[in-house]
């Protein structure tokens, strides 16, 4: 028998409160690893839905920034139109390396999902978008046979949504005409894969909005300054110019003030459960003043009384953040439910990212935390004179 | 051969104003494997008296001398740590509670001792025949909770005479028993001092039990009463 073992040992004379401080311990430790994960995730992930958008620079007709912004990562309604006659323009400006035009529709459709939903169709070029996403990949078929083709491609998502393959009927909500899949795209983890993809043509045609476009893709010439080449753009009458670092300022700033209340309360969660295991300690000490007297008198020297209280302290922490870090695994897709829920905007793919290195980072903050957190109890508990046994067993 | 002795020991509490006298002025000479008894009335300074013979507490005034050290000379003390070494080498204690640790068996209650001192590794063979010499071994793999208070307070004995001490400090240990569990300790304890050759100091308010006792020291207001 060590002392390890006897602080095992005494850690389970009272099971419960050994459990709950151990449970306490990884709750903090659970919302700690978490909101470090999602620190990570989120930004690598707003960077990967931006960076899918295949475009610097989007034009699109004015209206509020924010609406435009959410309205190109999200679709949305209220859309704004400008003039198709706008875009050869554009096209032939020398700054400009590839452009594509969009257009966007969104319907009600009343078979989507349980109460219906709104549906959102993209508008595009065949010609010059496909380009634009150089990781499109499709599972099945391809893009549309014709400019004015009766056809769709679906996203990943929406194929998979909406139960269908290549070749299948497909009923375009509000037009009540039937269209064909010809093409059903790979997962990206971009907000295409919930996307419906039809000829540009045949979706002005079909919803009577010839002549018009929501947006223009921009893709410009390696040595140009963006920055430049957007003051130019804003010369146009009734058009916005987004550009994509624009819209990642936009929802960074936005996001860091909702994730500096969630810091402050994982830093109070976290003071909280130190307190908790504190108090736990100190509880324990006073409890045992005697027998740690009598230890004493067996022969133990301050330095075993305080290696062992010190011990006990360090192995709540320790069990107590593994089991933290073994929630936030598991509980990994619990937590970013959460955390949607809580988020302005919300970008694909894991906004929780468990790097080895911020899992060891964790464990070793708690268990430093539990470790200086521990000299307390155990400088208190080693002060404990033999007498003390033996003087408070007479009153 | 004298183990222990002692001059002119005194203790003085002070309490609000008062100074209380829990010893005054006591000598003696306890020899090697003598067993002796104290008694005497209830805040007489029994506890007091045993101990700073068993270098627990520290006198007011007066010299302790142990095995040819000295442990208190004109109120100097040995340090924490020396203290500590010399207990570790020379006592054994026992008291009326049993402290033993409840989520530890038998057998590792009376080897805990062991987990303070490189020294010794944990003798699992004498904590066998102490558990035997003792009448716990069918026990040594239970936890205290499953045993009598009887066998609690020889579990206790045992884990004070694992480091083979020379003198055990026994401060009431049958105040919590019955008469016939006070009984059996007393025939142990007499056995040990026989087999072992332990220097026995017991406080007890058994009459009996001090009977048994090679010496009877009557305490009475902090001195010894002849
Ligand atoms: N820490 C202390 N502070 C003040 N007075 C004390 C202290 N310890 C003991 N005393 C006093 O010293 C005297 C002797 O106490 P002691 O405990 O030695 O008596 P005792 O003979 O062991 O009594 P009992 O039979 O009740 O155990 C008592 O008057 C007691 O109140
Ligand atoms: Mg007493």
């Amino acid at each position: 028998m060590n002392l390890l073992t006897l602080a095992f040992k005494n850690l389970e004379r009272r099971k419960l409160r050994t459990a709950f401080t151990i449970v306490g311990i990884a709750l903090s430790s659970w919302v700690l690893v978490t909101l470090l994960g999602f620190n990570q995730g989120y930004k690598n992930a707003l960077n990967r839905d931006i960076e899918g958008m295949g475009f610097q620079i989007v034009l699109t007709a004015k209206g509020c920034p924010y609406e435009a912004a959410t309205l190109m990562l999200k679709g949305g309604t209220g859309l704004r139109y400008m003039p198709e006659s706008l875009y050869p323009e554009i096209q032939n400006a020398p700054e400009v390396a590839q452009t594509t035009p969009m257009i966007m529709h969104a319907e009600f459709d009343p078979y989507k999902g349980e109460n219906g939903g709104t549906t959102v169709f993209l508008g595009i070029d065949a010609a010059t978008y496909p380009a634009m996403k150089p990781y499109f990949k499709f599972l099945s078929g391809g893009w549309f046979s014709a400019p004015n083709a009766r056809e769709i491609v679906m996203g990943y998502e929406a194929a998979e949504l909406e139960q269908r393959e290549v070749g299948d009927a497909y009923l375009l909500p509000g037009s009540e005409q039937e269209f064909t899949v010809a093409g059903i795209l790979q997962r990206t983890g971009t907000q295409d894969d919930g996307m419906i993809f039809l000829p540009l043509q045949t979706l002005q045609e079909t919803f009577n909005k010839k002549g018009v476009l929501t947006m223009i893709g921009i893709r410009l010439k390696n040595d140009v300054n963006t920055a430049d080449f957007e003051g130019q753009l804003y010369k146009i009458p009734d058009v916005q110019v987004v550009s994509m670092a624009q819209v990642r300022n936009t929802i960074v700033s936005l996001v860091t003030s909702a994730k500096i209340i969630v810091m402050s309360v994982a830093a109070i969660a976290f003071l909280i459960a130190v307190f908790g295991v504190l108090n736990t300690v100190l509880m324990s000490v006073f409890e045992r003043y005697q027998e740690i007297g009598i230890l004493k008198s067996m022969g133990a020297l301050p330095k075993h009384i305080f290696m062992l209280i010190w011990t006990e302290t360090v192995l709540l922490c320790a069990s107590g953040s593994l089991a933290g870090i073994a929630f936030s695994y598991l509980f990994a897709s619990v937590s970013e439910r959460l955390i949607r829920a809580f988020l302005p905007f919300a970008p694909h793919g894991n906004l929780i990212e468990l790097t080895p290195n911020l899992l060891i980072f964790s464990f070793l903050a708690i268990t430093l935390t539990g470790i200086f957190g521990g000299l307390l109890p155990a400088i208190k508990a080693a002060k404990i004179r033999p007498l003390e046994a033996i003087r408070s067993e007479n009153t | 051969m004298t183990l222990i002795s002692a001059e002119h020991l005194s203790k003085i509490y002070r309490r609000g104003n008062e100074d209380v006298k829990a010893l005054n002025d006591v000598s003696l000479q306890i020899e090697r494997g003598e067993t002796v008894a104290v008694v005497g009335p209830s805040g007489s300074g029994k506890t007091t008296f045993v101990n700073i013979l068993g270098c627990l507490d520290n006198p007011t005034a007066g010299t302790l001398t142990v095995d040819g050290t000295a442990i208190f000379k004109d109120g100097n003390t040995l340090s924490e740590k020396k203290l500590t070494l010399i207990r570790r080498k020379l006592f054994g204690y026992v008291f009326q509670k049993f402290f033993l640790i409840p989520t530890l068996t038998v057998r590792e209650n009376i080897l805990l001792p062991s987990v303070f001192d490189a020294d010794f590794a944990a003798d699992d063979k004498r904590a066998a025949e102490l558990a035997e010499m003792l009448g716990v071994a069918h026990r040594l793999n239970h936890l205290p909770a499953e045993l009598s208070g009887g066998e609690m307070q020889r579990v206790a004995i045992a884990r004070a005479l694992i480091g083979k001490p020379q003198v055990l400090v026994a401060d009431e240990p049958t105040g919590n028993l019955d008469s016939k569990r006070t009984e059996e300790i007393k025939e142990l304890l007499l056995n040990l001092n026989k087999q072992e050759r332990l220097t026995i100091i017991v406080v007890t308010h058994n009459l009996e039990f001090a009977k048994t006792a090679d010496r009877i020291l009557t305490i009475s207001d902090g001195r010894i009463a002849e």
